[in-house]
């Protein structure tokens, strides 16, 4: 690449992989939340099941709409018949919940014994009566959050590829209906049609949080853009159309196997845009959807201007602070871009794995930030070593580390400010309203350690203590 | 295939990490897909650890799958060797490895060419032990590696300590109240006038394994973590063991008593029962709490008892024996040693429930009704579902369950916490039976915190759906944040638009 030869660009590397992070099936904890008619079915073994069990906390004792397919000796060894199997479970399933999909989640034991999900699920959706979707997130593949991604890819098969009737032929045959209602209908439809400019149309895709998904959503319409849909939907029967030239958009920067579904597959049109965490995040993936479809955005930049004003008692303690992404989750990117806009010093991001092309406009944005604000361009560590991070850490000593809840603790105890980075994964980050959100993240830590400060209690481990 | 969402014991590899991470200087590395580390998060979070956990992957990816973990696993050991200069590293298997069947019995013995440390490879089969199982295996497994090693070596001493002596094992990380209880047995050691040998595997160099053998007797204070360890140590040095679990007063005085008769056996010549007498009476409140107006009123009173095997037979033994609470039944998940539960708790039970099913164990608590419930995590959650009070008396446990206060189960002052943690659950069962039949303290209901009850405002559709997804308990505020927001710029309409514009106003 031209811009890796330049002094200033950014620095690429990779390291071993020996490094901490969530196992890719953590995503049915937000996934079966999402989407309220699913069911999730973890094929895999007591240690994937201990480890949701575990992960998910006091979710579990909520009755989830997931479980799992606990393999048995016999399974390994195909004592048992995989078909006959499952066909029993999800007839099980079937039975108590009802759901409108069940979705297989492949773990790393369906891979080695190579369990043929994907042949498995037609022939057992046509028997059983309920759209079977095969995700296969497992940990010989693929980092925490990339669950999402390839639960999200498998889903994007499932979009329907044409626009159901329209309104209007509804109506038509429902003459009574459509007497009862005439007048005040048509109305409504045409002045809420009017509010949008005509644009192709738009599909966003991401797993979010409802209340941000509206946000995002009355976001774009200020600016007359209509979305067509999400995926994932609420529901998996309202999963967004998809015909051949749609455009779509990406809400995290973690859905590259999505993104490539729906180009490849699907043949929709990919808008490349930084994504919306912090303001001027969302203020670049706004502008970019914008000039797609040749609309110049409007009051942006006061819009930007103004959370940044309301962000300032927040901006003050970390400015001209130093931060280190040990790296778990792939927001790292944008997390980063978005702290140099608030006056940090990256030391490191470290990733589990950089999409260079899916993230392409994120990582500009990375690099004009810090040449803007004056600052050192990170390194990015891709496939990150713990155990040398943490020695780079100590040679560093960061005002604060972003990492996994394995080190959070032992850090802290080393008078190292650590912020647990599964959080960001789970609060409401995107969006203009929700920058606030990050940063409160951002500074608890050293919101906490001010209240503390007087105290004397920085290290608590004995000097000669190793890592 | 099984379908279920809950397990109460862990894969058998989180049994070996148990035990290798309570050791000194050891290491432990799994060999594991991206993700399996999660022992060192719980380790990390729940026992609220200092150090960093000594626990590594040498990772599984798509590569090993195709060509095998070839060259990785024997640098993952060398390399942390030279890192960290444990004195041990124990090579952990998963369910991944399990299948893949690679020979990494092979891999130790080339790593042992360079590794300065000792390493070796956990005997632990995923699909056929569970995480008890596999730490009692492992923490045998170490003992014998390092006795084997001295004997060799002509290291091993061949004398007993000159005065009475234990060793205390199966202490280790994550166990339940494991460190509480560990203060709390050396302390009755003080008393009893033994020395404490060694406590294994909490804190324990390998180097001190050796010495094991000096001891007088061993001391095995839980069901499922030691005895293999003893059995050992009985047969080759034919040092006796002692395995009543002291947990409730009886218990206690049956294991003393076990004690004085082991040493006396070796020519200690001691007399423990005016001790046992002025603690059962007079220092432990157990007994007396027996006797006391409060405990009578517990007489009869419907019981359920559910957990690891040690914990569930003591309670229930306690419950039955010295409170006079009906239990109506008690069971354990350890299936693998279900003949011994049934054994301990048959006389003090009316029925007896062996399952690792928590929707069976949730049937059979709806069904019985009881007014309180003992068991784990999971049976406090079926409790909170139909309003029955639950104590927490076994793992699976949560980070409340690791309290940094000294709770011990075990030993005189045990009695005291678990003499507590009967009378509370039962109490607040029966406060809010009396609150129930009396109405709750204030029957005035409050009519609206509203600054509007009536709202000149008009609330879109889209807006109040927006409101109804805010969570509850900061709804009235929003909404009056947002009425606010919306009069003070004339607003006529609230929609969804206005509710977020309102949001980002205040700032919050």
């Amino acid at each position: 690449m031209t811009v890796a030869q330049q002094p200033e660009a950014l620095n690429f590397e990779c390291e071993t992989g020996n490094y901490h992070t969530f196992c890719p099936i953590s995503c049915v904890a937000w996934l079966y939340q999402k989407i309220e008619d699913s069911f999730f079915l973890v094929i895999g073994t007591k240690t994937c099941g201990y480890f949701l069990q575990n992960a998910m906390g006091v979710m579990i004792f909520a009755e989830p709409r997931y479980a799992m397919a606990e393999l048995e000796e016999g399974d390994i060894s195909a004592q048992l018949n995989d078909y006959a199997e499952l066909k029993r479970l999800c007839e099980q399933i079937k039975r108590d919940r009802n759901p409108s999909v069940i979705v297989w989640i492949g773990t790393c034991t369906t891979e080695i014994i190579k369990m043929d999900l994907e042949g498995l699920a037609p022939k057992l959706e046509s028997e059983i009566g309920i759209p079977i979707v095969v995700a296969r997130a497992n940990g010989l593949d693929y980092a925490f959050t990339q669950g999402e991604d390839t639960v999200l890819a498998a889903m994007a098969h499932r979009c329907p590829s044409q626009a159901p009737v329209t309104e209007n032929e509804k109506n038509e045959r429902n003459a009574i209906q459509k007497l009862l209602h005439f007048g005040k209908k048509k109305e409504d439809v045409v002045q809420e049609e009017s509010e949008y400019v005509d644009h192709p149309p738009l599909v966003l895709f991401g797993s979010l949080p409802d209340p941000v998904v509206t946000q995002l959503t009355l976001e774009l319409k200020k600016q007359g853009i209509k979305v067509s849909g999400w995926l994932p939907a609420k529901r998996f029967t309202e999963l967004p159309v998809l015909e051949e030239g749609y455009y779509v958009a990406g809400v995290n920067p973690f859905l590259s196997r999505t993104a490539t579904t729906l180009m490849r597959r699907r043949k929709c049109k990919l808008i490349g845009a930084p994504f919306p965490i912090g303001p001027d995040g969302t203020r670049a993936w706004i502008e970019k959807i914008c000039s797609v479809f040749g609309i110049t955005p409007k009051g942006l930049e006061e819009r930007e201007a103004q959370i940044w004003a309301g962000l300032e008692d927040y901006v003050k303690l970390i400015r001209g602070k130093s931060v280190f992404f040990m790296g778990d989750n792939l927001l790292e990117v944008s997390l980063a871009r978005f702290l140099v806009r608030c006056g940090m010093t990256v030391h490191e991001v470290g990733i589990p794995y950089m999409d260079k092309r899916y993230q392409a406009a994120e990582l500009a944005m990375l690099e004009k930030a810090c040449q803007e604000m004056g600052v050192p361009l990170p390194k990015i560590v891709e496939k990150p070593d713990n155990y040398n991070q943490v020695q780079r850490i100590y040679e560093l000593k960061p005002d604060l580390v972003i990492t996994g809840m394995a080190h959070a603790n032992p850090l802290e105890a080393r008078g190292i400010n650590t912020k647990w980075s599964v959080e960001f994964t789970f609060a409401q980050i995107h969006g203009f309203s929700n920058a606030r959100d990050i940063l409160e993240l951002v500074t608890r830590p050293l919101r906490r350690n001010n209240n503390l400060k007087d105290l004397g209690w920085d290290k608590l481990v004995r000097e000669e203590a190793k890592i | 295939m099984k379908l279920a969402y809950w397990m109460y014991a862990g894969p058998a590899h989180i049994g070996t990490l148990r035990i290798a991470s309570s050791f000194k200087n050891v290491h432990a590395i799994m060999h594991a897909p991206l993700g399996d580390d999660y022992f060192n998060v719980m380790r990390s979070m729940l026992s609220r650890e200092r150090d960093f956990t000594p626990v590594t992957a040498s990772v599984v990816d798509r590569h090993v799958l195709a060509r095998g973990s070839q060259e990785k696993v024997v640098d993952n050991i060398t390399r942390k060797d030279a890192e960290e200069h444990p004195d041990l590293i124990v090579l952990t298997p998963t369910c991944t490895s399990s299948i893949l069947q690679e020979d990494l019995q092979n891999f130790v013995e080339r790593a042992q060419l360079e590794a300065k440390g000792d390493v070796m490879l956990a005997d632990v089969n995923h699909y056929r032990v569970n995480e008890l199982q596999a730490g009692d295996r492992t923490l045998h497994q170490i003992v014998q590696f390092y006795i084997e090693k001295a004997r060799k070596k002509g290291e091993l001493p061949t004398t007993k300590t000159e005065k009475p002596s234990v060793n205390i094992i199966g202490i280790s990380t994550l166990g339940f109240h494991n460190n509480h209880d560990c203060t709390e047995l050396k302390k009755l050691m003080g008393d009893l006038g033994i020395e404490v040998n060694a406590v294994i595997p909490e804190g324990a160099s390998v180097h001190e394994l050796k010495n094991l053998p000096k001891a007088w007797f061993n001391l095995v204070p839980y069901r499922e973590l030691g005895v293999m360890t003893a059995n050992y140590l009985q047969t080759e040095f034919g040092t006796p063991y002692v395995d009543i679990t002291p947990m409730g007063v009886v218990e206690t005085a049956r294991c003393i008593r076990k004690i004085q008769q082991v040493i006396n056996e070796q020519g200690a010549n001691v007399d423990y029962e005016e001790y046992i007498n002025e603690q059962t009476l007079y220092v432990s409140q157990a007994a007396w709490f027996s006797r006391s107006i409060d405990c009578q009123n517990l007489t009869g009173k419907k019981a359920v008892v559910f957990g690891d095997n040690t914990h569930a037979a003591a309670l229930t033994k306690i419950l039955s024996r010295e409170m006079g609470i009906h239990v109506v039944w008690a069971g354990t998940y350890c299936k693998y040693d279900a003949d011994w539960f049934r054994e301990q708790v048959s006389e003090y039970c009316d029925e007896v429930l062996i399952t690792d099913d928590h929707g069976a164990i949730g049937d059979a608590i709806a069904r019985v009704e009881p007014s309180a419930i003992f068991g784990t995590q999971m049976e406090r959650h079926v409790g909170k579902r139909l309003d029955i009070p639950c104590g927490v008396i076994a793992a699976p446990i949560h980070v409340q369950n690791f309290p940094i206060g000294y709770k011990p189960f075990l030993g005189y002052e045990g009695t005291n916490q678990i003499t507590d943690l009967i009378y509370n659950s039962f109490t607040l069962g029966m406060e809010d039976h009396l609150l129930e039949i009396f109405g709750g303290h204030d029957t005035k209901e409050v009519i609206t915190k509203g600054i509007s009850a009536e709202s000149d405002l008009n609330w879109t559709k889209d807006g109040l759906a927006e409101l109804n997804k805010i969570p509850g308990f900061v709804r009235g505020k929003v909404k009056r944040n947002t009425e606010k927001f919306a009069r003070d710029r004339g607003f006529k309409d609230i929609s969804a638009e206005v509710l977020y514009a309102a949001k980002e106003a205040v700032g919050a």
